[in-house]
């Protein structure tokens, strides 16, 4: 009975999406469709100050009259913005105060998720063992922040963007759309008019903050999009490591997510950013359904020598449309971006970054993995340009293409603009087929065929997954070798 | 050990092994020779399950268990070693890894528990020593940038970790200098035991002087057409493959 047992688990494990569960939760939406007054509607279910008000009509009016870009090598029918939800929150009468007030269906979602809620202690005996804490942000609204007294101990503000806009609004003014401006593109654009909630840090002068910060954010309502929005501020001297986990059920609609992530890096600040995106990727066979994840992300290094790390992990999303960028701003500031990409069964995925130097002797490092399986189609795009006043700026680009099958297709775009004659960039690609020799190999040593893909995947990606955090990459590794289920045989 | 009767295999519809019956009782070492496009490597192949190797009729069993049923991991674990003409080379997968990997996968097949870190790396000097590779080069991705003699040498280091039952050694001895030569043999000579057999498949007689066989085939157009001792390969060196060739 024991191994009858187990061979169900087992086939349980290979479940292709592991999150697509559905929560039946009293849920708060905004009628359907956008217009003016749903942005009015979503900003007095926040309480928002008239200023932000404006600022988010301001940004429908220019959405508009703007148009999706087109330029991307993602293909999908046109998006009827009337047809969706644009805020969709757990009834509450107010936010809860403390983890003992969240709806326990909720909590059960995070728990299933295995995303820590409850502020553990430090396990006894065990120095030095790392902690985090977790905004968790489900369909529209923040839910809970943990280990926020500890962090404002140090001085560092941790919660949701609804609580910064109530009560940081001097530091919400003065960054809020300071990095990607509102009509920065189309679905940027879009977000500042409808942004639901999001993740709000700041940390002062020379703190390194004492703990790792996450958001994991969840979609579970049907018709509705997620617009969050995160801004973080590293003061001068200031370090902290930020990671982002991203997970929907399984639905035949797609879904729309379109995010911005807005860093701000003051002289010799540090800001290390993960993400782990494993939205619902679709049906792997008729590719129905899926989120469109279509982010703005982007790095401003205004100070000296200040340094910005993006990595990023993304398995999941029908289409994926993103670009982490580093402007380099500051006299000898860095910018890096670290990514896997990995497309399966009829995904889409056009992503990379963009390192603007502007001041001298800024440097950045790309270093990008793409996996393409299936009938998936995974494109890398970077933009590496440098100003005429960023005198010996450096760049190293390295883009790796995997291919798994016969079926799959992997693209590399790079655009590369040097305005000064003192600036030295390097761009090295290659792409490779996953060989059957490579497979019969590992397979004669004694490993199976599952076993052996991940084996040869977890070495193709291994230069990115060492930049992440040490339990990131286990979990990245996993995830890794689920989305690949399959690809081969 | 090794019994194999009327094997008869394809390759892309073109039939390779045309019937090729031949035993290896446990403790032997057997050489298979043969001049090229013979079959030898097919043979080596179809014996270790590679795909796109179609096995049409016959059959090949170790110990009484039906090999051609199991996928090629499961030959593996069942002890089946090939160690190949043309290494692979695995990107991003230091060596110790790769075969801890492997390791650990044939152990959890058999139903055994998973070697414990200090018990690999201590077998893995071990080894490591007798076959003069430097410790550091296993923590190197397996294979890449190697030597063609490092590479051989990397599979004999992963066949003395492994520890098979039935070891196919194909044209161990190419790519390989008098001194790496020496090493590989000693290497796979200290594997000989009563319960272990091997079949080495080469061209030349040259490593034959290293790793003395007990028994020497000829493999011609997919048929053993010759069987003798250590002799017929001195014969083979100065008379060549031509009578054989007829014979077939």
């Amino acid at each position: 009975m024991a191994a009858v047992k187990q061979t169900v688990e087992h086939v349980e494990a290979l479940e292709k999406y592991q999150h697509g569960f559905v929560t039946d939760i009293a849920q708060d939406f905004a009628p359907k469709g956008l217009n003016a007054d749903i942005v009015r509607f979503i900003s007095g279910k926040k309480n928002e100050p008239e200023w932000m008000l404006q600022w988010r009509l301001d940004a429908f009016e220019r959405w508009l009259v703007m148009d999706e870009p087109q330029w991307a090598k993602v293909h999908f029918p046109r998006i009827d913005y009337q047809d969706s939800y644009y805020y969709a929150a757990p009834s509450e009468k107010k936010g809860p105060k403390s983890l003992d007030e969240v709806d326990p269906e909720i909590l059960a979602v995070y728990a299933k998720l295995g995303i820590p809620l409850k502020e553990q202690a430090v396990l006894a005996g065990v120095e030095g063992a790392p902690r985090y804490a977790v905004d968790a942000v489900f369909d529209s609204v923040s839910v809970v922040t943990t280990f926020k007294k500890e962090l404002a101990q140090v001085g560092v503000i941790f919660c949701s963007m609804s609580e910064a806009i109530r009560e940081h609004p001097e530091l919400v003014k003065q960054y809020l759309g300071s990095v990607v401006p509102v009509s920065d593109n189309y679905y940027a654009c879009l977000n500042a008019a409808v942004f639901s909630d999001g993740s709000f840090v700041y940390v002062p002068p020379g703190v390194r903050c004492p703990m790792e910060l996450s958001t994991y954010f969840r979609i579970n309502a049907e018709n509705s999009g997620q617009f969050e929005r995160t801004l973080i501020i590293a003061d001068k001297g200031a370090y902290v490591s930020y990671l982002e986990g991203c997970t929907a059920p399984m639905r035949d609609e797609n879904q729309l997510h379109a995010a911005v992530v807005e860093l701000v890096l003051l002289d010799e600040a540090e800001i290390k950013y993960s993400t782990v995106q494993n939205w619902y990727p679709g049906d792997p066979v008729t590719g129905k359904g899926g989120i469109y994840n279509f982010v703005t992300k982007r790095a401003d290094c205004r100070g000296d020598r200040s340094k910005v790390s993006w990595t990023q992990v993304e398995t999941g999303s029908a289409i994926t449309w993103k670009y982490p960028s580093c402007v380099l701003r500051g006299e000898g500031s860095v910018g890096e971006f670290y990514s896997i990409a990995i497309t399966n069964g009829r995904q889409q995925a056009d992503t990379g970054t963009k390192m603007i130097h502007l001041g001298a002797n800024t440097r950045s490092r790309v270093i990008s993995k793409g996996i393409s399986a299936g009938k998936s189609s995974n494109t890398y795009r970077g933009l590496v340009s440098a100003h005429p006043k960023a005198k010996g700026a450096r760049n190293f680009t390295q883009c790796d293409s995997l291919l798994i099958g016969k079926t799959s297709a992997a693209h590399t775009v790079p655009y590369i603009e040097a305005r000064n004659g003192s600036c030295v960039f390097e761009h090295e690609a290659t792409t490779t087929k996953l060989s059957e020799d490579q497979l019969f190999y590992a397979m004669q040593r004694g490993l199976s065929q599952e076993e052996a893909v991940q084996l040869l995947v977890n070495g193709f990606v291994k230069d990115v997954l060492q930049e992440l955090p040490m339990e990131f990459a286990v979990e990245a590794q996993k995830l890794v070798a689920i989305s690949l289920e399959g690809s081969v045989g | 050990m090794l019994h194999i009767e009327n094997l008869r295999a394809e390759v892309d519809g073109k039939e390779i092994l045309k019937g090729l019956s031949l035993d290896v009782p446990a403790g032997e070492v057997h050489a298979i020779m043969g001049p090229n496009g013979a079959g030898k490597s097919t043979l080596s192949y179809v014996l270790t399950g590679r795909q796109g190797y179609e096995v049409t009729g016959g059959t090949a069993t170790l110990d009484g268990e039906d090999l051609l049923a199991l996928d090629p991991n499961q030959r593996a674990a069942k002890g089946v070693f090939l160690s190949f003409q043309y290494p692979l080379e695995i990107p991003g997968v230091p060596a110790l890894t790769f075969i801890r990997t492997a390791m650990n996968a044939q152990r959890k097949a058999r139903g055994e528990a998973e070697i414990t870190a200090p018990a690999f790396l201590k077998l893995a000097r071990e080894h490591a020593a007798a076959l003069k590779i430097d410790f550091e080069m296993l923590k190197r991705a397996l294979n890449v940038g190697f030597s063609g003699g490092e590479k051989k040498r990397m599979e004999i280091f992963q066949m003395a970790m492994l520890a098979p039952r039935f070891l196919i050694l194909d044209e161990t001895d190419s790519g390989l200098d008098i001194d790496a030569l020496k090493i590989v043999s000693e290497g796979v000579n200290a594997m000989r035991a009563p319960d272990r057999s091997m079949l080495v498949i080469t061209h030349y007689q040259r490593l034959l002087d290293y790793i003395k066989p007990d028994k020497v085939h000829v493999l011609s157009a997919g048929r053993i057409v010759a069987t003798g001792g250590p002799d017929l390969a001195l014969e083979l060196e100065r008379e060549g493959y031509d009578k054989y060739a007829r014979a077939a």
